[in-house]
């Protein structure tokens, strides 16, 4: 690494998290204009990005190669009073809260005070969104039934395509403009809409092109003031390279790079959308110019490798936006998912895997940061070689990179319809969730809990933590004479609560399609061009809407537990059972020890157990898979938590698994944390038993001790469970590698582990930066020991 | 119906031979090793031991047998759960103890069925058997993992409890009707790590035709808990592993001599 990069890093590691009031302060000022009020809701978008690049400070950073911040500087982080509005004690929360706390000086606080609170104030999509749901959509999200991720983000999830590598911002204006000459009048009852929405895209893309030449201005101010020659040529080289894209298309490696990261800043400044935005394929959309490079002596491999490590730096700089009020208990850390694909198959279906991959790879080694996460596609095509040498980065237990099942992964886009060519340019963005990168919208609605739905039925539709009746009457559990009646209460009472989320979700994505379009995303994701609508209304090609299932390995050992010992073996009768839960256990430890210890569960490889995993999976599918969303685009299944698992925990009382009041669930397709007692290809054999192809995303979190993986032998043993995995359709594995020594120390000694990286569910964060419930969990989670 | 007495099933084996393995524990072995680290091995009768449960602090016992009787079928109901991984890494099933050979009737059915699946067969042995057995099984095995600690034969009776002389006889004959061997040995600090001892085994080996792979385990003292729990004399309780010097000495000796070498299989 270069004294250069060693310096940025440091500088990026050590910056501390800030509220930047800038945009709120800009967003609101043009609010207010006249302007504002007397243009169409896109174009009112489009020009308040527009203001908003226009006015806001430009940071260049010493030393840096790669420009372009959302904030005034790193790590300073703005807000988004239009979907959601901090109130003076959200920013005191944020100020002092222990865990990823936020700086807000008095500034900032009078700022809000006197302009943004009160302006906004009563306007916000978080508002407008409460009072549109109907009351047993705030009844169920109150008691924990689900959450929803529009109601302090825009819908975003989105993954770059290939297309601003061919396209500059001018070719793109010129797509725009053929669209609107081709409008109908005569016969397109929306050409209207169509017309606001192309001039808001027109609008957006000489914004940006606007922007990055405010950066070049600044450059060549700088250069002038530079004394060190090498470092003043450089900058006239980047202020030239600004000048260049986004107007025109990347000739180099580096205005490739720089490119991607106006566009970046820009769909992150635009709104806030979920995982802000993804540089997607990076080893295959930035190929060709490394290779001319290369070819044509203009770029060296050391020159690529120091550009692409400024370039991860940028990542790092730009913590997710804080969320407002309680939605803290949600999501316990604040990291945005920009997961970078390597390796998978190209639009031919061929081996995508090159030598850019590889240098990446060390990219990610030698830097050891949190952001940009990173992932790599495995297809049946890839050589092992490639897969040997991520593992030998997972091995160091930084955890990333994860890995992904690009053959699975097209299997399932063309299950939902897209082009096989569509499907080979996807992969997996955020946590594990597929998608056609650069071509579909798709869209995280909110986590669902599985368990809590459960419970529920076992109530006969009442939630016993609060004592509300919030469910339907599916009978009293304690007269069912089999199993299979207890199923059909738990299938009923499930699609009672899908059929409220779907309908709250439709209400809900018309608001941000109404209220808030994205003329600039939409200007970078096919077709909204060409259809002339915004990304958040159906303008892409292919629209997905995801309910994320939550719980699947707890609930599988607790209907496996009621099978088992109050049907099949009578060891107790429901009753029985139902005091030892309304007692937290207390009282009735030994029948506990016999739930954790003497019953089948999930993670074994045993269909006893995990035949209800498949039920389980089935209802919830059928309950959801294929209703018409408002995009033209239909409801899937994925089955991810993030960290919803242990808020969904905290909402739950004890369960027939053994599990005590307010633990935390099982998180994806894991097994409950401590369950499986037979090792990883147990693990894989019962985790695939559900089809994956069915959903758009699973989450299998495998911890392992360093030791497994120290020799060449073990890094092609995991090799080999890898591939099992993958052949039984698996879509997803990540590797927690570290002892439980190690976190313990850590926990006791967070000083000491400031760099340590832990795999969370689907990310990796700081283990420090965990809250303490998170961090015991992820020690109690299997650790797969080998004699 | 044939059975077979079985202690234990262990999935996701990496260092009982190629690839990722099942391994098989038989129970009963005719040696009685100071440092056998499968102490509960021994015996071919099941014993009942009783075992501690910890659940939020509180402990709860239960009785529970070591060794239950199998059929071949329910063995292989459970092997057969890992084909997809023995196919990906070049794995298979391997046989260990206790002492397989101790019950030869049932390793010969098991590992008939086991050739018929196309299941590539490890057997981990001390040799100590006698030849007519040897040759009923070896057609049907892969890959022997075979033992040698002493090649003295009364330190072998001492530290052992049987002679070596048949062990030695078994591995020449094996060898040299062309089975593959890799030869495990024991590194155990004075008792099996002495100058003698390995200049015995190294002469033993240059010996033999095709002996070209040995691997090193080192002694460790994992078994110590099962000495107690099990009420059985731990003469090594004081005992320390070798150093990683010392094994890395050692591997290079070996591989001085021509030997390709691994440390813990």
């Amino acid at each position: 690494m270069s004294e250069r990069i060693q310096r940025l890093r440091e500088q990026s590691l050590n910056a501390i998290n800030r509220i930047s009031p800038e945009r709120a302060v800009l967003v609101t000022e043009f609010y207010k204009s006249d302007i504002a009020e007397s243009v169409s809701v896109p174009v009112k978008r489009a020009l308040a990005f527009q203001y908003i690049l226009a006015n806001k400070k430009i940071c260049i950073n010493d030393g840096e190669l790669i420009v372009g911040e959302r904030g005034p500087a790193p790590k300073a982080t703005p807000t988004y009073p239009e979907i959601c509005l901090h109130s003076l004690e959200d920013l005191d929360t944020l100020d002092s809260r222990p865990k990823v706390s936020f700086k807000v000086d008095d500034e900032t606080r009078r700022i809000y005070k006197d302009l943004v609170i009160p302006y906004w104030q009563g306007k916000t999509i978080r508002e407008k969104l409460f009072s549109s749901v109907d009351s047993q959509w705030v009844d169920a999200y109150e008691s924990g039934l689900f959450t929803e991720f529009l109601e302090q983000r825009a819908p975003g999830h989105t993954a770059n395509g290939g297309k601003i590598y061919r396209k500059g911002m001018l070719d793109l204006k010129e797509d725009i403009r053929h669209s609107i000459e081709a409008l109908d009048f005569f016969n397109d009852p929306h050409a209207y809409e169509k017309r606001e929405e192309l001039k808001a895209m027109d609008i957006v893309a000489d914004a940006i092109i606007m922007f990055a030449g405010r950066h070049a201005d600044a450059l060549d101010q700088l250069a002038k003031k530079e004394k060190d020659g090498v470092r003043k040529r450089e900058m006239e080289e980047m202020a030239a390279i600004c000048r260049h894209i986004p107007a025109h298309s990347p000739r180099t490696f580096h205005e490739a790079l720089q490119y991607y990261w106006f566009v970046h800043i820009g769909v992150i400044t635009e709104l806030n959308p979920w995982d802000s935005f993804n540089p997607g394929r990076l080893d295959q959309h930035l190929y060709p110019s490394y290779k001319n490079g290369l070819e044509s002596g203009t770029l060296t491999e050391e020159w690529a490798r120091e550009l692409l490590q400024a370039f991860w730096i940028k990542f790092n700089n730009h913590p997710a936006p804080p969320k407002v009020g309680v939605t803290a208990a949600e999501s316990g850390t604040y990291t945005d998912f920009a997961l970078i694909n390597l390796g998978g198959v190209k639009a031919d279906g061929s081996d995508a895997v090159n030598d850019l991959t590889f240098l990446i790879l060390d990219v990610i080694e030698e830097m050891r940061i949190l952001q940009p996460s990173s992932m790599i596609q495995v297809s049946k095509k890839n050589p092992d070689r490639f897969i040997k040498r991520a593992a030998k980065i997972i091995r160091t237990g930084f955890g990333q990179p994860s890995v992904f099942n690009t053959d699975e992964i097209v299997q399932e886009l063309v299950r939902q319809g897209k082009s096989l060519e569509d499907a080979r340019n996807g992969g997996a963005s955020g946590c594990v969730e597929s998608g056609a990168f650069g071509t579909e919208s798709y869209i995280l609605t909110g986590y669902f809990n599985l368990v809590k739905i459960f419970e529920i039925t076992l109530h006969n539709g009442v939630d016993p933590r609060t004592g509300k009746e919030i469910g339907i009457r599916t009978g009293d559990p304690t007269t069912f004479t089999t199993f299979d009646q207890l199923l059909q209460a738990f299938k009923k009472q499930e699609n009672y609560f899908a059929d409220i989320k779907v309908k709250g979700s439709n209400i809900i994505e018309r608001l941000h399609a109404d209220y808030l379009p994205v003329p600039f995303l939409s200007v970078l994701i096919d077709d909204c061009i060409t259809k002339g609508i915004d990304y958040n209304a159906g303008g892409a090609r292919y629209n997905t809407n995801y309910i994320q299932g939550v719980g699947l390995g707890s609930l599988t050992d607790i209907l496996t537990s009621i099978k088992y010992n109050v049907f099949d073996k009578k060891n107790f009768t429901m009753g029985e059972l139902m005091n030892a839960l309304d007692a937290n256990f207390q009282g009735y430890e030994k029948l506990r020890a016999d739930l954790v210890y003497h019953t089948p569960k999930y993670g074994n490889d045993d269909d006893y157990a995990d035949e209800q995993a498949v039920r389980i999976f089935d209802i919830f599918y059928d309950s959801v898979n294929g209703r018409p969303n408002t995009k033209g685009g239909v409801y899937r299944i994925n089955m991810l938590p993030t960290t919803s698992h242990v808020y969904f925990g905290s909402v739950t009382l004890a369960t027939p698994d053994g599990r005590k009041a307010h633990e935390p669930l099982s998180e994806g397709i894991s097994p409950v944390q401590g369950a499986d007692t037979k090792g990883p290809t147990a693990v894989v054999k019962s985790a695939s038993k559900i089809d994956h192809i069915k959903t758009g995303g699973t989450l299998l979190n495998q911890k392992f001790s360093p030791h497994l993986l120290d020799s060449d032998d073990g890094i092609s043993n995991l090799t080999s469970l890898i591939r099992s995995y993958f052949r039984l359709d698996g879509h997803h594995i990540q590797f927690n590698v570290v002892t439980a020594e190690t976190l313990r120390d850590a926990q006791k000694h967070p000083e000491k582990y400031r760099d340590l990286i832990v795999r969370v569910a689907g990310y990796s964060d700081y283990f420090s930066d965990l809250g303490k419930e998170l961090q015991d969990e992820i020690i109690r989670r299997t650790e797969q020991q080998s004699f | 119906m044939l059975q077979g007495k079985i202690f234990d099933i262990k999935r996701y084996a990496l260092h009982d031979g190629p690839g990722i393995r099942q391994t098989v524990f038989f129970k009963g072995c005719p040696l009685r090793c100071w440092w056998c680290h499968n102490p509960e091995s021994q015996s071919i009768k099941t014993e009942i031991i009783t075992r501690e449960m910890k659940l939020d602090g509180d402990s709860y016992y239960e009785d529970v047998p070591v060794g239950r009787l199998m059929t071949v079928d329910d063995v292989m109901a459970e092997v057969l759960k890992e084909t997809v991984f023995y196919d990906e890494s070049g794995g298979g099933v391997t046989f260990s103890g206790g002492e397989p050979l101790l019950q030869a009737e049932f390793l010969k059915a098991l590992a008939a069925e086991c050739r018929r699946d196309n299941i590539h067969t490890v057997l981990d042995t001390c040799g100590y058997a006698n030849p007519e057995t040897v040759d009923s099984v070896a057609d049907l095995i892969d890959l022997f993992l075979f033992d040698i600690k002493l090649i003295d034969e009364e330190r072998h009776r001492e530290y052992a409890g049987a002679s070596n002389r048949i062990i030695l006889q078994n591995l020449r004959r094996l060898a040299a009707n062309g089975h593959k061997i890799i030869i495990r040995f024991p590194v155990i600090p004075d008792i099996t790590d002495t100058d003698e001892n390995i200049a015995g085994l190294i002469g033993l080996l240059h010996s033999i035709p095709s002996m070209n792979e040995v691997d090193l385990l080192p002694y460790h003292s994992i078994a110590n808990h099962k000495y107690l729990q099990f009420e059985m004399e731990n003469k090594m309780k004081d005992a320390q592993p070798p150093s990683d010097e010392r094994m890395n000495m050692l591997k290079e000796h070996f591989e001085q001599n021509g030997f390709s070498v691994k440390i813990g299989g």
